[in-house]
C-alpha cells in the first residue's frame, strides 16, 4: 500500500509537460476571482508564483518573515542561472541539460521532473530578460555565458555575480506590481507557524505577526509552501539567519511526507570559519573555480611553515603543491560538482595537509589566471568577490590566495511532492528548495536560480488550476472554523510554553549544540556509527531545550528570540530525521557520503539495487519513528552510471 | 578588544525611547559588528534574572543574510550609515575598523518615511511602496519573444546593471542631510531607463515613482551626495541627474498627468 | 501661484530652482562686469554710462521683471524645499554626520538668508534711491551711483561686512553652480570635470571680482 503516487504523465519524457499541459483542467478566469491561495515565502519560487497566480486573476496573500519581499535569501545565489539555450554554439539542448542535472545529482532525481526544468529553462531566460534584468553581455549586445561545475558546456547566465538578486528583483517587482493592482497582498515580518487542514486538505495558516507577536489565521483554497531549505540546522551555513524549516516542518507533522532530508549540499568555496562567535558562513561563488586553482602544499613540513606564518603561500613552488582536483578528475579539473569538491578538500584537510589556523582550509589561487589574463581581467570577472573576501579577511586574494573550505549550502531534500508539485496533503503545494524533486542528491551550480524560477513561474500555474478546477464550488471557509481554532490553540500554546520554561540558556546556546552534532555526524563524511550516536544526542539536546530555555521579553511585542525559539524547536526535530534517512540509506550519492560505501579510490558508490528511490519519510509523532515510503525511480531515458569526472 | 556601545533603546513605535550604555569585553578584532551585538545579546539574556526591563532584553537590529546583498541590515555607527568603512553594509563591517577602547554610538535610521518598530528596527515599507509605484516592466508570465531577439549595448547593460545593484537598505536616506531617497529611485528608474524593455513606459514610470516618493515624506535632494558616499553598492549620482532628465522629460513631452491604472494592464 | 508650487512635485521644484539660480548666475556677470568699471580710473565715466544705460534701456527693463520673478522663485522655492527637508526628519541623530559630502550643500539655506539680507541692504542703497524711495546721501543725486559707491566704501565698516558677505555669496555659487547642472539633469562623465572647474572658477572670480572693489577704494583710492 504506497500512499505515494508520483502521477507522471504518460508518453515519451520530451511529450510528458506539453501533454499535461494539453489535458489539464482549467479554472475560468470569473471563477479564479473566488479562489484565494496562500503561499509562503517571497524568494524565486514564491514570488515568481505569487505575481504570475495573481496575473491570472486568483486572490493570493504572500507571507515572509522578512520586512521586504526582496530580502529573501535567494537574493544571496551569486553565479548564475543555466539554461539550454546553446547560445554558445557548444552543443548544448534540452537533453543535455537533463542528463547533465540527473548525473550531477548521482540519479537520485525523477527523470520526469528534471526534463521538465531543462524545458522550462529557456522561458526563464526569456522572461527575466523582459522584466528588465541586466543580464551580462557581449559587445555586439547579445547574452553571455559562463561556464559552471559538472557540465562541459557554457549555459550559465549571470549578472555580475549577483544573479540571484537580479533574478530575485526581477521577481519582486512582477510581485510588486501584483501587490499594487491588489491580486496580491502582502504580509511582510510574518511567521508561518502552522499549515491548517481541514477534511484532509490544506486551507490555510496559522501566522505570527513579528511586530505585534499577534497570532493571526488566513483561509486559502490551496497553500503554497516556497519556503527554501534548512540548511540552518546545521547552525552554521551558508543560508540567511532567519532561513528556516518551520512552515515545512509543519506541514510535515500535518501529514505531508519529507523526501530525502538527508540529502545536504556542502559548497566547496566558502570562507573558512575563523572562531566561536561566528554566526555565519560566506559562499565565494562556484564561479571562481573557472580560472581558480585549488591546492595545498604537498608536503607536510610546508605545511607547518605556512601555519607558523615562516613560508608564505605563495613562495611555495609549483612542483610543491598538490592540485588535488587537477590530479585526481583530470577531465573536469576543478570544475568537479560540488560535492566531489568538497569531499576532495575534506579527504586533504583530514589527511593533515589543510591551511589556515583551523588547517580546515585550502588554497583558491588566482596566480595563474592573473598572469595568463591580466589582473584587469580577472578584476572585472570576479573583482566584487574578491572584494567581499577582502573586507571579511582582511587580505587581498590578488596578492596571497584565497583559503577556502566547504560549508552547508543547499538542501536537496524537502518536502515530498509528486509531478504537480503537490505533497501528500491535497492542496498543499511545495516549490523551489522547499521541496526534495529536482536535484537528486547533488545540485549542480546554477541549477538551484533554474528551479525556482521554473516552479513559480511555469509550473505551478498549470499544475495548480488542475487541482483547483474541483474547488471551485468550495465556498471561502471562515477562519472560526473549529480546525482553525484548533492550530491556533496550539500554536500560541507553544509559544507560551517558550516563555514560560525560564531556564538559563540562550536559543543558540542550543542551536550551536545542535549545528556541531549535525556537521560532526552528518556532514560531509558519515558512518553508521556516528549516526547512531547523533539518534541518541538530538533528543537529549531537545529535551535539554524544552526544559533550560530562556527567553527575555513578552510574547506580544517584537522579539527576536521568540523567533528563533520555535526556529530551532523544529531544527532540534527536523535534524533528527535528517540523521534517520542518512542511517537509511546505506550507499554513498551525491552530497551523502556514507564512509563504508566508497570505492577503493574514496569515491562515492551508490547502490542502485537497493537504493535507486527517494525516501518520502511520513511523521507519526514527535518521540515515534516516522514510516518511510519508497518512490522507486525510473531510469528510461538515461541510463545508470557510475559518475565519472575524471 | 573592550568597547563601550551606546544603543538607542525603544520599545515600541509609540513609546519613548532613551540611549543606554553597555560594557562588552574580550571582542575578537575578527569578528563582525553584527557579531559583536549577538555576543551582547547572548550577555543580557546571560545576566538577566526573573523579569526584565527593555533595555535588558537582546537588542533588537534587522539582519539576514549576513553577506551584504539581502540589505536588511541598517545601522547608523557613529555618524556614518553602515559605520566607518565604504562600500558595505553594516553585517560586513568588521571589529577590526574600531579600536580598544573606543565608545561606539549606534542608533537607528531616521526618517519620518521610517518609523521605528523596535530599538534600531525600522519600517522601510515606503521603500516598497515606491516600487510598486512602477519600479517594473509590466509584462506578465509567458509569451516573451527570445531573449537575445533585442540586442541590448554592453555599455547600457552595465550601467543598467550597476544601477540595479541597489540593495534597498535605506541608507541613503538614512546619511541625507535631508532623509531624501533620490538615490534608491533613481537606481530603479535608472536601469529601466537604459534598456529597451523599461523604456516603453519610461515616462509613465519616473512620474509615478517620484510622485509616491513625494507623498511618503522623504525629503527632497539638495546634491549633497551623503547618499553616493555611504551607499553599499556604490551607486552613482549619476543616477540622480539621470532620474532628474528623464523626470524633466517626461514633464515636458508627455500630453496628461500621470493617468494609468495602477499596476499597468 | 504659491499654491501651484506647492503642488509641484520635489524634482520640479528643484528644476524651477535650478532655472531661476542660473539666471540669477548670468545676472551677476553683468553687475560684476559693471562694478569693475568702477576700476578704470576715469572718474566714473565708463560705470556712469553703464549704469545709465541699464537703468533707462527699455529691454533692460523688461529683463528686470525677470530678474525679480527669479529672486523670488529662487527663494521662495529654496524656503519651501527646506522646510519639507526639516520635517523629513522629526528626530535627529544623537552623532551628527560624518559622511562624506558635499559641504556647502548643506548651508545653501543658511549662505542664501544671508546673501538676501545683503541684498536688502544693497536694494536701500541702490535701487530704492534710483526708484525714489528711499532718500540718496546728503549732496549726491539720485543717479549718481558713482559717488553713492565712493561714499559707501570709504566706510570701512559697511567694506568690511560686504567682503564678508560676498565670501558667503562664493559658497553659496560654489555649490549652486554645480548643482544646478545636476539638478537638470545635465550630467555626462566627459564634461562633469568641466562643469566642476567652472563651478569653482565662476564663484572665485565672482566673489573674488567683488571684493577687489571695496579693497580698491579703502586702500588705493
Amino acid at each position: 500500500m504506497s500512499k505515494i503516487e508520483s502521477k507522471i504523465p504518460d508518453g515519451p519524457i520530451a511529450e510528458k509537460w506539453s501533454n499535461f499541459k494539453s489535458h489539464c483542467k482549467l479554472v475560468n478566469p470569473s471563477n479564479k476571482r473566488k479562489i484565494d491561495i496562500i503561499v509562503v515565502g517571497t524568494g524565486l519560487a514564491g514570488a515568481s508564483a505569487a505575481a504570475s497566480l495573481g496575473e491570472l486573476g486568483y486572490n493570493v496573500k504572500i507571507f515572509c518573515y522578512q520586512d521586504s519581499p526582496r530580502r529573501a535569501h535567494s537574493i544571496a545565489a551569486q553565479g548564475g542561472i543555466n539554461a539550454a539555450k546553446n547560445y554558445q554554439n557548444d552543443g548544448d539542448s534540452v537533453f543535455r541539460l537533463f542528463y547533465d542535472t540527473v548525473k550531477g545529482g548521482d540519479y537520485r532525481a525523477r527523470e520526469a521532473n528534471v526534463y521538465r526544468l531543462a524545458e522550462v529553462s529557456n522561458s526563464i531566460i526569456d522572461q527575466c530578460v523582459a522584466q528588465g534584468v541586466p543580464f551580462a553581455r557581449d559587445y555586439g549586445g547579445l547574452l553571455d555565458n559562463r561556464s559552471f561545475g559538472g557540465a562541459q558546456v557554457s549555459r550559465t547566465f549571470y549578472a555580475r555575480g549577483q544573479t540571484g538578486q537580479q533574478l530575485l528583483l526581477g521577481a519582486y517587482s512582477t510581485l510588486s506590481r501584483q501587490i499594487k493592482k491588489g491580486t496580491v497582498k502582502m504580509y511582510n515580518r510574518r511567521d508561518v507557524l502552522d499549515v491548517v487542514v481541514v477534511d484532509g486538505k490544506a486551507r490555510g495558516v496559522i501566522t505570527r505577526n513579528l511586530t505585534t507577536g499577534e497570532i493571526e489565521k488566513h483561509f486559502g483554497h490551496a497553500v503554497v509552501l516556497a519556503t527554501g531549505g534548512y540548511g540552518n540546522v546545521f547552525f552554521l551555513s551558508t543560508n540567511a539567519m532567519g532561513s528556516n524549516v518551520t512552515p515545512a516542518w509543519a506541514a510535515y507533522k500535518k501529514g505531508a511526507f519529507f523526501g530525502n532530508p538527508c540529502f545536504t549540499q556542502i559548497h566547496p568555496t566558502c570562507i573558512p570559519v575563523h572562531g566561536d562567535f561566528q554566526s555565519k558562513l560566506t559562499l565565494m561563488s562556484e564561479s571562481l573555480r573557472n580560472d581558480g586553482r585549488i591546492w595545498v602544499p604537498k608536503n607536510i613540513e610546508d605545511v607547518e611553515k605556512l601555519r607558523n606564518k615562516t613560508l608564505k603561500p605563495k613562495d611555495i613552488s609549483e612542483e610543491n603543491r598538490d592540485y588535488y582536483l587537477e590530479r585526481r578528475y583530470p577531465a573536469f579539473g576543478n570544475l568537479v560538482p560540488r560535492d566531489v569538491a568538497s569531499r576532495a578538500a575534506k579527504e586533504r584537510c583530514d589527511a593533515g595537509y589543510g591551511v589556515g589556523a583551523t588547517g580546515l582550509a585550502v588554497f583558491l589561487d588566482f596566480s595563474e589566471a592573473i598572469g595568463r589574463l591580466g589582473k584587469s581581467v580577472v578584476e572585472a570577472r570576479y573583482g566584487n568577490l574578491f572584494q567581499m573576501y577582502e573586507k571579511i579577511v582582511d587580505e587581498n586574494p590578488y596578492e596571497t590566495p584565497m583559503m577556502i573550505y566547504p560549508a552547508v549550502h543547499y538542501t536537496m531534500g524537502g518536502i515530498w511532492v509528486d509531478y504537480n508539485l503537490m505533497t501528500t496533503v491535497p492542496g498543499l503545494y511545495a516549490l523551489g528548495e522547499c521541496n526534495f524533486s529536482d536535484h537528486g542528491a547533488n545540485r549542480l551550480g546554477a541549477s538551484a536560480l533554474m528551479q525556482g524560477l521554473a516552479d513559480g513561474y511555469f509550473v505551478i500555474p498549470y499544475t495548480i488550476a488542475d487541482y483547483l478546477a474541483d474547488e471551485i464550488h468550495t465556498p471561502r471557509m471562515s477562519v472560526d472554523a473549529p480546525e482553525f481554532v484548533a492550530a491556533e490553540k496550539a500554536v500560541k500554546e507553544r509559544l507560551e510554553k517558550f516563555i514560560s520554561i525560564k531556564g538559563t540558556h540562550s536559543v543558540d546556546y542550543f542551536h550551536k549544540k545542535l549545528g556541531k552534532v549535525m556537521w560532526e555526524y552528518c556532514g560531509m563524511g558519515r558512518n553508521e556509527e556516528g549516526l547512531k550516536k547523533a539518534l541518541e544526542l538530538i533528543p537529549v539536546i531537545r529535551k535539554e531545550f524544552w526544559s533550560d530555555l530562556k527567553i527575555n521579553g513578552e510574547l506580544n511585542e517584537y522579539n527576536p528570540e521568540i523567533e528563533k525559539a520555535g526556529r530551532v524547536a523544529d531544527f532540534l526535530e527536523m535534524g533528527e530525521l535528517m540523521v534517520r534517512d542518512a542511517l537509511n540509506r546505506r550507499e554513498s550519492c551525491g552530497g551523502h557520503f556514507r564512509e563504508e560505501m566508497q570505492t577503493e579510490e574514496g569515491e562515492a558508490k551508490r547502490d542502485d539495487v537497493n537504493f535507486a528511490y527517494a525516501a518520502a519519510w511520513e511523521y507519526t509523532g514527535t518521540d515515534s519513528e516516522p514510516v518511510l515510503h519508497k518512490e522507486q525511480l525510473e531510469f528510461k531515458d538515461i541510463e545508470l552510471k557510475q559518475r565519472n569526472y575524471k | 578588544m573592550n568597547l563601550t556601545l551606546k544603543i538607542w533603546r525603544q520599545p515600541s513605535v509609540d513609546k519613548k525611547g532613551k540611549f543606554e550604555t553597555y560594557q562588552i569585553n574580550d571582542i575578537s578584532a575578527d569578528c563582525s559588528f553584527l557579531e559583536m551585538l549577538d555576543q551582547l545579546n547572548e550577555k543580557l539574556i546571560n545576566d538577566s534574572n526573573g523579569p526584565v526591563d527593555f533595555t535588558k532584553c537582546p537588542v533588537s537590529f534587522d539582519h539576514d543574510c549576513r553577506e551584504g546583498i539581502c540589505g536588511m541590515c541598517g545601522l547608523y555607527i557613529n555618524g556614518r550609515p553602515h559605520g566607518p568603512d565604504s562600500g558595505i553594509t553594516t553585517c560586513q563591517l568588521h571589529m577590526r575598523k574600531f579600536k580598544d577602547g573606543d565608545t561606539i554610538v549606534v542608533e537607528p535610521w531616521r526618517s519620518k518615511a521610517f518609523p521605528i518598530i523596535r530599538d534600531l528596527v525600522v519600517d522601510r515599507g515606503a521603500l516598497d511602496k515606491i516600487i510598486q509605484a512602477g519600479g517594473y516592466v509590466s509584462v506578465n508570465t509567458g509569451g516573451i519573444p527570445d531573449a537575445n531577439s533585442i540586442p541590448i549595448s554592453k555599455r547600457n547593460s552595465d550601467l543598467a546593471m550597476d544601477a540595479a545593484s541597489c540593495i534597498g537598505c535605506g541608507a541613503c536616506v538614512a546619511s541625507c542631510a535631508n532623509a531624501s531617497a533620490m538615490l534608491f529611485v533613481s537606481a530603479k528608474v535608472s536601469q529601466l531607463a537604459l534598456l529597451p524593455q523599461g523604456k516603453i513606459e519610461a515616462k509613465e514610470r519616473v512620474q509615478s515613482m517620484v510622485k509616491e516618493m513625494d507623498s511618503l515624506g522623504f525629503g527632497n535632494c539638495s546634491n549633497t551626495y551623503g547618499c553616493e558616499a555611504e551607499c553599499p553598492k556604490e551607486i552613482s549620482k549619476s543616477n540622480i541627474a539621470r532620474l532628474n532628465r528623464e523626470f524633466i522629460g517626461a514633464k515636458v513631452c508627455y500630453e496628461n498627468e500621470v493617468t494609468r491604472a495602477a499596476g499597468g494592464a | 501661484m504659491n499654491n501651484k508650487i506647492l503642488e509641484f512635485s520635489s524634482i520640479s521644484k528643484k528644476v524651477f530652482m535650478a532655472l531661476a539660480g542660473l539666471f540669477l548666475i548670468v545676472f551677476l556677470l553683468v553687475h560684476l562686469t559693471i562694478n569693475l568699471f568702477l576700476l578704470l580710473g576715469d572718474g566714473g565715466k565708463l560705470f556712469t554710462a553703464s549704469a545709465h544705460f541699464m537703468s533707462t534701456n527699455p529691454v533692460i527693463k523688461i529683463f528686470e521683471v525677470f530678474l525679480f520673478g527669479g529672486f523670488i522663485l529662487h527663494i521662495i522655492i529654496g524656503i519651501l524645499l527646506t522646510l519639507k527637508n526639516w520635517a523629513s526628519r522629526p528626530v535627529g541623530y544623537n552623532q551628527s554626520n560624518k559622511s562624506k559630502t558635499a559641504f556647502f550643500s548643506k548651508y545653501m539655506i543658511w549662505t542664501g538668508l544671508i546673501v538676501f539680507t545683503f541684498l536688502a541692504i544693497h536694494m536701500m542703497n541702490f535701487y530704492f534711491v534710483k526708484l525714489g524711495l528711499v532718500q540718496p546721501p546728503d549732496g549726491v543725486g539720485k543717479h549718481e551711483f558713482y559717488q553713492m559707491t565712493i561714499l559707501l566704501f570709504s566706510n570701512k565698516v559697511y567694506s568690511s561686512i560686504y567682503i564678508v558677505l560676498l565670501i558667503i555669496l562664493g559658497f553659496h555659487l560654489n555649490h549652486a553652480f554645480k548643482a544646478a547642472f545636476q539638478t537638470l539633469g545635465l550630467n555626462h562623465n566627459k564634461y562633469n570635470c568641466t562643469i566642476g572647474f567652472l563651478g569653482t572658477a565662476y564663484s572665485i572670480i565672482v566673489a573674488g571680482g567683488f571684493i577687489i572693489i571695496p579693497i580698491y577704494f579703502m586702500f588705493f583710492f
